[in-house]
């Protein structure tokens, strides 16, 4: 059962929300089955060869309350169960009273673009593709979309919510475990759809404030030649680097981009010669996507751009 | 004067029922859903619109409960047994009757389900 305890896994629950739907499920399941064993059962017993005839009146009465009377209140406890565990799965808050700090996320065909809101005397700053969260407290989402339909879903840490262009979303979870985690876009946006997915990174909060200072400041120039490729070659017209570049806001930041886990919004994992395939021709590793072929570049300046991002840490 | 006709000969207590069943549903969505969407705007408090449509429920089991007393007086209070299908007069009465009690029980059924969320729902999602 290795896709069940997977980073991509509602069955292997690591926030407050997911663990009520884990249980539901668990419940549904598990009583499903129960009533399952007993139809079956009253089937065969129906079916023996040599069973005593029921009268008309025992048959009624086994209808009556069988077939009338068990299921109203079965669905009626269901009902009131999976009702009552709503604000457990999709938590109430207040917002014009305490308006909670949201992290702005938008999905674009096919990444996710992920802005931190100003906070603990940090100003707000944007990344993309792979979020950290501290463990144990409670992160509200504000879910957009630029240009088609999305579907927000981190499977380990709570339900999906969709992203609907011209609509602003709200979802509150609460990681109760540290570690990595995939979400996937879970709504079909286009020919990279199954190739949008971000990586969660749920750490100690003393390691979030830590790499939330980190990225606030940006990174700093090391002054190699690949930097410098990067800048000549045009990458910086659409990618951000924070402290290094001015910002450009068409794809994805790169901000620390060597401390991603992945290239290409969960496609690849974060290695020179994945950078390298990308850079060169990223249709041809993310059918769909939307930035160009670069192919025309010396080998040699991809190398030393993809060098270069990697090592942005 | 009885506060109950002796006897009712229509095809629409067969539908009284799950009509109220219908109107119930209305009331409580169609509610609910403006109340929320106007957020903050109604000059009352949510309780108070959960107390609205817990009445609102009330006489809808009522009237439901009402509708199946009719009908099993109709069935003569099940002095026989199912199948009516012969071609009387007698036996069209208690067909329709028996109809009207089942379809009755379904509604009640029905609206009880419908007002769970009154129970647990205790304010609007933002």
């Amino acid at each position: 059962m290795s896709g069940c305890s997977g980073v991509q896994s509602a069955l292997a629950p690591a926030g407050e929300e997911a663990v009520a739907i884990y249980r539901l499920l668990l419940l549904m399941v598990v009583g499903g089955t129960l009533i399952w064993l007993a139809v079956m059962g009253l089937l065969l017993h129906a079916a023996r060869r040599r069973s005593a005839r029921w009268t008309a009146q025992e048959a009624g009465r086994l209808i009556l309350f069988g077939g009338v009377a068990f299921p109203v209140v079965v669905l009626l406890a269901l009902l009131a169960y999976a009702v009552w565990l709503m604000p457990a799965i999709r938590p109430w808050f207040a917002r014009q009273a305490t308006k909670p700090e949201m992290i702005e996320v938008t999905g674009e065909q096919f990444w996710w673009r992920i802005r931190y809101p100003a906070g603990g005397g940090m100003p707000a700053f944007e990344t993309a593709n792979e979020m950290r969260l501290p463990v144990g407290e409670r992160v509200t989402f504000s879910l957009e979309a630029a240009d088609v339909i999305h579907s927000f879903w981190i499977p380990a840490l709570g339900g999906k919510m969709d992203m609907i262009p011209g609509r602003t979303n709200t979802l509150s979870l609460l990681p109760t475990k540290t570690g990595v985690f995939r979400a996937p876009c879970a709504e079909f946006c286009g020919t990279a759809h199954a190739l949008m997915a971000f990586s969660v990174i749920v750490m100690e909060p003393a390691d979030y404030s830590a790499w939330r200072r980190a990225q606030t400041a940006g990174n700093r120039s090391g002054g190699s030649e690949g930097e410098r490729l990067f800048a000549h070659h045009g990458c910086a017209g659409c990618h951000g680097i924070r402290g290094l570049t001015p910002p450009a806001s068409l794809g994805p930041d790169l901000t620390f981009f060597g401390q991603r886990q992945t290239v290409g919004a969960g496609t690849l994992a974060n290695t020179r010669e994945n950078v390298t395939r990308f850079i060169r021709n990223p249709a041809a590793v993310k059918p769909g996507a939307k930035m160009p072929a670069f192919d025309m570049l010396p080998d040699e300046d991809i190398a030393d751009i993809a060098e270069y991002l990697v090592a942005l840490e | 004067m009885r506060l109950i006709p002796k006897e009712i000969e229509s095809l629409w207590t067969l539908f009284t029922a799950p009509t109220i069943w219908a109107l119930h549903f209305l009331v409580c969505y169609i509610t609910a859903a403006i109340y929320c969407a106007k957020a903050g705007a109604a000059p009352f408090s949510f309780e108070a619109m959960r107390l609205a449509l817990g009445t609102v429920t009330v006489a809808a089991l009522a009237g439901i409960a009402l509708s199946a007393f009719l009908a099993w007086r109709q069935w003569g209070f099940g002095s026989g047994d199912p199948p009516h299908d012969e071609p009387t007069r007698k036996d069209r009465m208690l067909f329709q009757g028996f109809a009207t009690l089942l379809l009755s029980g379904l509604s009640f059924v029905a609206v009880l389900f419908v007002s769970v969320p009154l129970v647990f729902i205790g304010t609007c999602q933002p």
